[in-house]
């Protein structure tokens, strides 16, 4: 083995390095010399700071690439990771602006402290090819996101929210390291390469099988895939907005890229299929029953919703579905739809919790109803509200409708007969189809419902219009011109050689 | 410069949100002025393209990584099409002019429909053309459950979903027919060409024929047309009725009947009594036809005779499309153009002249207005347009239906027969409405309406003059429409169709 050079990891690590100080940073300056201002002064501070931090990272990212392999596959550089790091960077700062306007918390520096921390979790994670590495940063990640979900303090929803995250993701955290240690055993490695090698063989080891079991259910939790949702929802509704937005967006980026690492690398062996009716043993029919699943319990459930929140709750449900299908396809075409499809899905999901923040504030509550007339008080924030839902939905010139299209074509075009995986498209398609009903409905309360009688003035903060309408904008342009997006992500892969 | 028709629709929907709170004037001049000027650029075109072929109008890599192109371009099919959304579009402004509410946001709806309608009948790449085609259901949904009457919401919802589902079809078989042929382009051309196995054609034409089709208004599949046409706004329902309709029609002939020739071929064995899916869709128009006519004799609301009216003669379209000789292919691209034009101009009549005045749509309650003498000319338009939908002479519905009957007759005898009846029915229902509606004796005294009834505006007149005159000059010189329309028809693009069950 060679020894360790801690110089070469202290520069590998170093976006990370930089999030964390500027975490410390963030935190001291809180408590040192605004504990006595205004709480929107103290978010407004240490939300520009944490931003400027993560600008920097990106800067450090940017300005000085590397490709290297440490130890193993424990620190990973190459142009693709970095992506996938700037993209993470990007929607915390996103985030971190819709906190800048909040006031549910007095412990504004802890706030931005886990927000950064929970950042540097995803970096990591992202950023490794060995259990050990994945596990810990995962859990950072998790620990991070449950104490972030609880920070309304004042509100009960937020701790039944935090509660439910909480003992729900330990018992997956559980599941998940269950099947790290039986790969492990039976592979010496914690190297994902080296048991992909060790998993090779024609019949299915039965530790391998468990270990894919309990893996899938560990990951399907991080992604909200069914039916290890239950506590998307009352996470979604109850945790406050910047958290929600956080959970929703970057976290999902974070998840999905290494479910596909674990499972497109580590189980290379131990593949199966999920050709209709033939599934055979391995770990891609048990993801096909999965998307399945989540693709028609996510839509057909938000049908009935009543709060935006949970609406979104159960769409991101939907969402896990379709995404799974590029896992199930695991091609680097599809890695690259992948990619292209939780961006531009976190874009617009972070828009949408960025209005329902403002609109909550105003009138007290997400229900569907709040939004009542929308477009009459708040035009800037309605119509880019529809952008988010209408990308959401599929409809083109937006962004999501790209990735659907790109995202489906490379599912059909993964097995050599394009009729393996076709049950999956169409089930896809045909229930985007059916969630054109609930994304309508929020548009219709906005703009054909009337505003309610009684209805108040309504204050849109001009920081959030700039946000929402920024985000807005880029998921027209990355719908108009995907190739924006598109050809980073496929240069990037081709260059990581995955 | 045809291109621009898109552009400058998109560019007056969003010059219409910039405009100033409460400027309805304003408004409705802008929406006039862009669907002239758009109309303008679409009869330029027109008169300048006289062989009808397959002409580029753009291109440029969209997203060369999966060899999309934003290519435009337009035959003799597309710009017969461009030229009645052209005048569709002016006709429906100037019927528009009573809207008050939310007049620019109405407006912007309006263009964007209009622009997303010329991009898909321009649209050379699928992909492109998939893109418009979705685009149309957003504005569409908006300008009935907005401003729409009865049930709005409900139809509004309908017909959205019912659009959705349809081209939720045909993106299927498009991702599926890219991905066959390698997924290396989505040109039109190339994928026509392209030797997709008769099974693959088999299962996918009637999966994107009946996506199409859904907007068409095939039976069974029709029923978010009643519906939609009555709670739309007049202009929507002139649009509804007028291109979007069309849309589906146009996307079965150049989408799925192109792509996917061989799938119109035999099966090889019968199901009761069908041997291949020409024969299933034929007889499924032929029911639309008798089926919508028989529906529009008993109805008691106005605007459902014309919605079913409606249904009816787009399955003289979708049997056209499936007699695929040359006689019933032109035949039902002119009858794209003609119901296009009557049908605006029935809706023209019912919803604005006549619903915006009376508030009321039951014939029963119309009849005792004695109509034809309050509002004299909305009476004679109906009757113009009631014998121009039956079919009668010198009206473009005469040329289109016989064209059509006569390729019937050389494809499918016997449904030709159930056709005739049809066109009786045809006769009945709108003689029935007209009666009821505007020349009933009744016995009792007339009863005035409570309120006299405003005249008939200027832009109403001349709405009306714009869609009889175009219909009369269709009706008498088909040539100006076939002269472009034939040798679109014999164009490479339609090659695969004539080799494989062109008769």
């Amino acid at each position: 083995m060679n020894p360790i050079n801690y110089a070469q990891l202290f520069q590998l690590a170093l976006p990370q390095v930089i999030v964390v100080v500027t975490a410390l940073i963030v935190m001291a300056i809180d408590l040192l010399f605004l504990r006595n201002r205004a709480t929107r002064t103290r978010f407004a501070v240490a939300a520009g700071l944490a931003s400027f931090g993560c600008a920097a990272a990106i800067a450090r990212i940017l300005l000085a690439p590397a490709q290297a392999n440490i130890l193993d596959g424990t620190l990973i550089a190459n142009p693709l990771i970095y992506l996938v790091q700037i993209a993470l960077l990007a929607l915390t700062v996103f985030a971190l602006l819709i906190a800048a306007e909040s006031t549910f918390t007095d412990n504004v520096g802890e706030f931005v402290l886990l927000i950064l921390l929970a950042t540097a979790g995803m970096m990591f994670l992202v950023g490794s090819q060995d259990l050990l590495v994945i596990f810990i940063s995962l859990e950072l990640l998790s620990l991070s996101l449950y104490t972030l979900a609880a920070f309304n303090k004042r509100s009960l929803q937020s701790w039944e929210a935090a509660i439910k995250y909480y003992l729900f993701g330990g018992m997956s955290a559980a599941f998940l390291l269950f099947g790290f240690s039986l790969l492990y055993g039976f592979s010496n490695s914690t190297s994902l390469p080296v048991i992909a090698a060790a998993s090779h063989g024609p019949a299915l080891n039965p530790f391998l099988a468990i270990a894919i079991v309990t893996t899938a259910i560990g990951l399907g939790f991080k992604v909200a895939a069914a039916p290890f949702h239950f506590w998307a929802p009352d996470v979604y509704q109850g945790a406050p907005a910047p958290t929600a937005a956080f959970i929703a967006s970057g976290s999902k980026i974070a998840s999905f890229f290494i479910f596909f690492q674990i499972m497109a690398i580590g189980f290379a062996g131990a593949g199966g299929t999920a050709a209709f009716p033939q599934l055979l043993r391995g770990w891609i029919p048990v993801l096909a029953l999965m998307t399945a699943a989540s693709m028609l319990l996510g839509n057909l459930v938000a049908i009935r919703q009543t709060s935006l929140r949970r609406l979104l709750a159960y769409s991101a449900i939907a969402h896990a579905g379709y995404m799974l299908l590029a896992i199930v396809a695991h091609t680097q075409q599809s890695l690259a739809a992948l990619l292209y499809y939780v961006i531009t899905y976190a874009l617009a999901t972070l828009g949408a919790f960025a209005v329902i923040s403002v609109v909550e504030t105003q009138k007290g509550s997400d229900r569907l109803s709040h939004f009542d007339g929308l477009s009459r008080q708040a035009p800037v924030l309605s119509f880019c509200l529809a952008i988010f839902i209408l990308s959401l939905a599929g409809i083109p010139p937006l962004a999501g409708f790209f990735g659907k299209f790109y995202l489906f074509a490379t599912v059909l075009a993964s097995t050599p007969r394009a009729a393996d995986l076709l049950w999956l498209v169409v089930l896809a398609i045909a229930m985007s189809a059916v969630s054109l009903y609930y994304y309508l409905r929020v548009l219709k309360a906005m703009y054909v419902t009337p505003p309610a009688a009684d209805a108040k003035d309504f204050r849109s903060p001009i920081l959030s219009q700039v946000l929402v309408a920024v985000l807005a904008a880029a998921v027209i342009l990355l719908g108009c011109a995907p190739e924006l997006l598109l050809k980073p992500i496929l240069a990037a892969i081709q260059a990581s050689g995955l | 410069m045809l291109a621009w028709t898109i552009y400058i629709s998109f560019l007056g929907a969003a010059a219409m949100l910039l405009l100033p709170k409460g400027s309805a004037a304003l408004a409705r001049a802008l929406a006039l002025l862009t669907a002239v000027a758009g109309f303008v650029i679409a009869l330029t075109a027109f008169v300048d393209h006289r062989t009808g072929e397959m002409l580029t109008i753009a291109r440029v890599p969209w997203i060369p990584s999966l060899g999309i192109e934003y290519h435009l371009a337009a035959d003799g099919i597309s710009l017969t099409l461009v030229l009645l959304t052209g005048i569709i579009a002016v006709t429906g402004v100037l019927f528009s002019w009573n809207i008050e509410d939310r007049t620019k946001e109405f407006f912007a709806f309006y263009l964007l429909l209009i622009g997303a309608v010329y991009g898909v009948f321009l649209s050379y790449d699928l992909f492109l053309l998939f893109v418009f085609y979705e685009i149309v259901i957003i504005p569409k949904y908006f300008l009935i459950a907005i401003w729409g009457s009865t049930r709005r919401e409900y139809g509004a919802m309908k017909l959205a979903l019912y659009s959705f589902i349809g081209s939720a079809m045909v993106l299927i078989g498009l991702i599926a027919a890219y991905v066959v042929a390698g997924a290396k382009t989505t040109a039109l051309g190339d994928l026509a060409h392209y030797p997709f196995s008769t099974h693959f054609q088999m299962l996918a034409f009637p999966l994107v024929f009946v996506g199409f089709a859904v907007l068409a208004g095939l039976w069974p599949l029709h029923t978010w047309a009643p519906t939609g046409h009555v709670a739309a706004p007049t202009a929507a329902s002139m649009l509804l009725a007028g291109v979007v309709m069309k849309l589906g029609a146009y996307g079965c002939l150049r989408v799925a009947m192109t792509l996917f020739p061989l799938g119109l071929g035999q099966w090889g064995f019968h199901v009761l009594g069908f041997g291949s899916w020409r024969d299933v869709f034929a007889v499924l128009a032929v029911i639309g036809i008798v089926y919508g006519a028989m529906v529009a004799l008993v109805q008691r609301d106005f605007k459902f005779v014309i919605g079913y009216s409606s249904v009816s003669h787009m399955g003289f379209i979708l049997l056209g499309l499936m007699t695929l000789n040359q006689i019933g292919l032109s035949g039902a691209v002119v009858q794209m153009v003609s119901h296009g034009l009557l049908a605006g101009l029935l809706f023209a009549v019912v919803g604005r002249m006549v619903y915006a005045r009376t508030h009321t749509r039951e014939l029963s309650a119309l009849g005792p207005m004695n109509l034809n003498k309050v509002i004299p000319f909305a009476a004679a338009t109906f009757v113009i347009a009631a014998a121009a939908s039956m079919g009668m002479p010198p009206f473009s519905g005469f040329v289109a239906e016989l064209m059509i009957l006569i390729g019937a007759w050389h494809a499918f005898p016997a449904l030709a027969l159930c056709v005739g009846i049809g066109i009786v029915i045809g006769v009945v229902y709108i003689w029935r409405a007209m009666q009821k509606a505007f020349f009933s004796e009744s016995s009792k005294a007339p009863t005035p309406p409570e309120h006299p009834l405003p005249p008939i505006s200027f832009p109403e007149r001349l709405g009306a003059i714009i869609l009889i005159g175009s219909s009369v000059l269709v009706g008498i010189y088909p040539q100006v429409l076939l002269n472009i329309v034939v040798p679109a028809l014999k164009s490479p693009l339609f090659e695969g169709l004539r080799n494989g069950s062109w008769q």
